[in-house]
């Protein structure tokens, strides 16, 4: 279980939220909403270990997230707003990169948002969206339970948004939690919304 | 650690001109040499041995602005740091591939670079040493620098004031190495100087560029 309790972030000396709390069961997801600058990606950068709360408590199972950074790390799946991506390498490079780091099956997770075929073509020449299914195919790697999306359907079209939804439904079946911010509607049925 | 490494060397082969450039750098710098100082033998080989060694320092210190600028820029950065990889060991792991990058083709271009400069020959393998020592030393300490300029907004102009002052002693010692082997002295005492240095900056310097990046 993630909870944060009383958290507060600062950006460049102005609180962008405080007094936050909020908790994540296991198979649960949490839509995160609000305006632009409502902090959302804040609260994810903060969640992911990238960002220290200002104030407040941030733990897993009851352990504080901060004391074991390497722990967090292995946990987490973290999905910014940009892609991560290098021109040069093609995707089949780029994702056995991080699963040297993260473990997993590298040609399951392109399989699992349909890149396959473009798997030796280098990244440059991708489409936006092709390069966001690249970035989401990272999450696959290595089965960590907190996924943390920032915008994750940017770009994509309507069957990729459908495979994310696949993805994230069995990503909850096997008790794994979501916490996405997001502005477009999301395949996560049943999310509990917390508006920032 | 070796994966971060191993990509940053697989970038670089596929895109060589940035590598290329820090060597052609170091070869004109030197080429440029004879024409301010003019061509007599006895002048060039008086400056070469500090000529040699600022032009390396200066032609490493290049493509440091972007060591961590250019991941930090498409997120890459952000996903390294939280997959609980210790920054010590990301920073590491990325001094090594600048040195592998800049530091061992200039390793190579020396002896060019010391023709270009009338060095003796009896001295190319002590300048040789002694260069690999110096941008080992320069790699480390840049890479401090490139994690502390990393955000700031003219990060390119303040990494050399931050870098350039630290590296005097590693100038003081190559340049001395080189002189003395070129004057039929003892190189020996100046290169354990500069290994010294080294060794204590490989497990320092890593420590002090996680920090940097962990607070950036």
């Amino acid at each position: 279980m993630l909870a944060a309790d009383e958290l507060a972030a600062r950006r460049g000396g102005r609180v962008v939220f405080a007094g936050l709390s909020l908790r994540a069961e296991p198979g649960e997801a949490l839509l995160l909403l609000g305006p632009n600058g409502a902090g959302k990606s804040t609260l994810l950068r903060v969640l992911a270990g990238l960002l220290r709360p200002a104030a407040g408590n941030l733990s897993w199972e009851g352990e504080e997230i901060a004391l074991d950074p390497a722990a967090h790390g292995a946990r987490t799946r973290y999905l910014g707003h940009q892609d991560a991506i290098k021109p040069a390498m093609t995707p089949a490079e780029d994702l056995a990169f991080w699963a040297r780091l993260r473990g997993g099956d590298p040609g399951a997770a392109l399989a699992a948002l349909g890149l396959s075929a473009l798997a030796g073509l280098p990244c440059r020449t991708l489409s936006a969206g092709q390069r966001r299914r690249l970035a989401l195919a990272r999450l696959l790697l290595g089965d960590a339970p907190l996924w943390l999306l920032d915008e994750p359907t940017l770009g994509l079209d309507t069957a990729s948004v459908a495979r994310l939804g696949t993805l994230l439904a069995a990503h909850r079946a096997r008790g794994g939690i979501v916490l996405a911010a997001t502005h477009l509607p999301l395949p996560l049925p049943g999310a509990r919304e917390l508006p920032l | 650690m070796i994966a971060v490494f191993l990509r940053e060397l697989r970038l670089a082969l596929r895109h060589p001109a940035e590598a290329l450039a820090a060597v052609l750098f170091f070869v004109i710098v030197c080429a440029l040499f004879p024409f301010g100082v003019g061509p007599s033998p006895e002048a060039l080989a008086r400056l070469a041995p500090g000529a040699l060694v600022t032009a390396a320092l200066l032609a490493a210190l290049l493509p440091l602005d972007r060591l961590f600028a250019a991941e930090a820029e498409d997120g890459s950065l952000d996903l390294l740091l939280t997959t609980g990889l210790p920054p010590a060991a990301l920073a590491g792991a990325k001094a090594a591939a600048h040195w592998a990058v800049t530091g061992v083709p200039l390793i190579l271009a020396t002896p060019v670079a010391a023709a270009l400069l009338a060095l003796p020959t009896e001295a190319w393998g002590v300048a040789i040493l002694a260069l690999g020592l110096a941008s080992a030393v320069l790699s480390l300490l840049g890479t401090v620098g490139a994690a502390l300029t990393l955000g700031a907004r003219r990060g390119g102009v303040l990494l050399p004031l931050l870098v350039l002052p630290l590296a005097v002693p590693v100038v003081i010692f190559a340049a001395g190495a080189i002189e003395a082997a070129s004057a039929g002295g003892e190189a020996r005492p100046f290169l354990l100087l500069l290994a010294a240095f080294l060794a204590g900056a490989l497990p320092l310097t890593p420590l002090a560029a996680g920090a940097a990046l962990r607070e950036g």
